[in-house]
């Protein structure tokens, strides 16, 4: 009964002063629409980006590195134990890329509850020979419907169909940059040279385009059994596991824990890609620092239109006093006044945003480097909205606090005595 | 048998600091007793609007002590005071300070709300009935502001009663108001006291007006004078 007197009687001051009251809400709403579309739209792109690396990118990669081997013999002799040995030109050994025993590996892992899914690969270097010139390609051997599983593989196969990878003999999907060069379409035959020395004719089943033009220019796709074949290898040759992760926050844990079980080089994403977590950690800040400078500017547009109702409403707050209504009572009146403002605000804000970020989610967006995006990506994380939602009443309490304190402290004697 | 003392107020004193230290009450102290109708007289500045705000318990910043039925009040809590004031006094002023936003019934209801002691069926029979006896009941749901100034007086005195205050106190009711007007609020104040034997505290400044009530306290340069 008490509070809702309180409301009665705050929504009789808003009506009676029903324009500025909608001017307040209409900037509460305006702050919370730009809010919820410029979170939306940043973060969307945010996640565009990184998905750009992230997404194509295994967590954890197992490889074995070539280097210098780091106990060379002198090391290990008894005589010059003692001695500090200088060794100058010391040259990587000749040790195996190929990881041994992998099949164990990868059961291991697929084992493994924290991992969603294993895809071995292959990196092969050779050349392409066109006419006279030879192309340098990178090769990677992979196991395509894994592959596609955990990396979108299919999504950046412009033309053709990846599956024939799997399905015909000695097939490529030639790198768009690549393929260009090569003026190698559909169905033709590229031959390649490999660092080893063996040639293969390989037919062009599709088109790949990362949106790097580098890597373009570059890596080509076969699957894992003709880049065996390509080198002479078994079928139990694999160069590189890659493995993808539920939580990819636990892969430097993971990668440390494998490396040393296997005794193999192990790199993990966030020490590889550590600059997009980076970049879009700062600009995910920079939105929400804008988003919430708008609605501080609409909580002091609420600040004023509270002020001005006190002043004007000085005769009903002294009378309200005069009757038996404490300054506490009087208090709630004007928050309550705020709150409603800012809820009403909120809530249309939060569907108006929600229609700007679809409306911007139509917006056409075509680019060379990202083939398959076709219009504006927009995030519709629910978190937005509730942090714009909580913001907004948030903000507009704080707006309303101090005015109704004011108002809470005005003294009925002065006003009705002042007459 | 001695009358029981509705509000007693002993050896009141009150300073203005603004823009000096004056002094606007000298020890005054009187009571008023169950069904009277006092009124307080003296010329304008001699410190009798000021004497009704302190025994409104609006203004708590005054030495001496005051009791509202045989209760100290000096020195209690706002929180108190507001629930007091909501329960036991009501208030008639010069000007009408309803409120406009509400209707004529919702201004007489709004103490009653507030006492929050009876359902909203019952308060806005009682605040019918309260509109009744000042033959208000037909602009019952007309705004506030489209009364005239008379009618308006008598809807403040209406909600002056909605809780049947253990007494009224007015400033200068009629203050505002023409001659038929005034009389017919007086007549009103009258009646309450004859036949509800409401307790009636006003203060005024005109000697004819203060002339027909019970008991007249007069007031000189913050002194009482005469009582």
């Amino acid at each position: 009964m008490r509070f809702s007197l309180i409301i009665e009687i705050a929504r009789a001051l808003m009506t009676a002063r029903i324009k500025q009251t909608l001017v307040a809400a209409v900037g509460v709403t305006f702050s919370i629409t730009m809010f919820i579309a410029l979170l939306g739209f940043m973060n969307g792109l945010n996640d565009l980006l990184d998905g750009l690396i992230l997404n194509r990118t295994a967590h954890v990669r197992f490889y074995n590195d070539i280097k210098p081997n780091e106990q060379q013999p002198l090391d290990l002799s008894e005589e010059f134990k003692d001695w500090f040995n200088v060794i100058r030109s010391i040259k990587p050994t000749v040790s195996r890329v190929s990881i041994y025993n992998n099949e164990a590996i990868i059961r291991t892992l697929q084992a493994d509850k924290r991992v969603l899914g294993v895809a071995p690969k292959i990196a092969v270097q050779g050349f392409f020979n066109v006419g006279n010139v030879d192309l340098p390609a990178v090769l990677n051997g992979i196991a395509v419907e894994e592959e596609d599983r955990l990396f979108a593989f299919s999504d950046y196969v412009v033309a053709g169909d990846f599956m024939d990878l799997k399905y015909s003999a000695n097939s490529i999907i030639l790198g768009k940059g690549a393929a260009d060069k090569m003026m190698a379409d559909l169905g033709d035959y590229v031959q390649l040279t490999t660092a080893q020395g063996n040639r293969v004719l390989l037919k062009v089943v599709g088109y790949y385009q990362s949106g790097i033009g580098e890597l373009d220019n570059l890596q080509s796709y076969v699957s894992l059994n003709t880049a065996q074949k390509m080198i002479g290898e078994t079928s139990s040759y694999v160069t590189d596991i890659q493995v993808k992760l539920y939580d990819f926050n636990l892969s430097p844990g993971l990668a440390r824990e494998y490396s040393s079980i296997f005794g193999i080089d192990a790199d993990d994403i966030q020490t590889v890609n550590a600059q997009f977590e980076t970049g879009s950690q700062i600009r995910s800040l920079i939105s929400y620092a804008v988003g919430i400078t708008l609605l501080v500017v609409s909580g002091f547009g609420i600040y004023n239109i509270l002020n001005m109702m006190i002043y004007e409403k000085m005769d009903t707050i002294a009378i309200l006093k005069a009757i038996g209504f404490s300054g506490s009572d009087v208090r709630y009146i004007f928050i309550t006044i705020a709150l409603v403002i800012g809820f009403v605000g909120g809530l249309l804000g939060l569907i108006f945003g929600f229609i700007a970020c679809l409306g911007i989610e139509q917006i056409p967006f075509e680019t060379e480097a990202l083939p398959t995006i076709k219009t504006f990506p927009v995030d519709f994380s629910p978190k937005y909205y509730l942090i714009g939602g909580v913001f907004s009443l948030i903000t507009t309490y704080f707006a309303g606090f101090f005015p109704s304190q004011k108002a809470s402290s005005v003294d009925p004697v002065e006003i009705i005595r002042g007459k | 048998m001695e009358k029981k003392k509705v509000i007693e107020a002993q050896k009141i004193n009150k300073f203005f600091f603004s823009p000096t230290k004056t002094q606007v009450l000298r020890e005054v102290s009187f009571s008023v007793n169950k069904g009277e109708f006092v009124s307080v007289m003296g010329k304008s500045g001699c410190g009798k609007s000021t004497l009704l705000y302190i025994l409104s318990t609006m203004d708590t910043d005054y030495e001496g002590k005051l009791f509202l039925d045989d209760q100290l009040i000096t020195g209690q809590s706002s929180e108190k005071l507001s629930r007091l004031r909501n329960e036991k006094i009501g208030f008639v002023f010069q000007f009408h300070y309803l409120i406009h936003e509400f209707s004529v019934l919702e201004n007489v209801m709004i103490p009653g709300l507030k006492l929050n002691r009876k359902s909203r069926e019952e308060l806005e029979y009682i605040a019918l009935e309260k509109l009744k006896v000042f033959e208000m009941q037909d602009h019952a749901l007309k705004k506030a502001n489209q009364l005239s100034g008379g009618q308006k007086q008598r809807v403040s005195i209406a909600r002056a009663l909605m809780n049947d205050p253990l007494i009224i106190m007015s400033d200068e009711p009629t203050g505002n108001l023409d001659k038929k007007n005034s009389d017919l609020v007086f007549g009103i104040f009258r009646e309450l006291v004859v036949e509800f034997q409401q307790t009636m505290l006003m203060v005024t400044h005109d000697l004819e007006l203060a002339a027909k009530t019970d008991r007249t306290i007069e007031m000189e340069d913050g002194r009482i004078i005469s009582a």
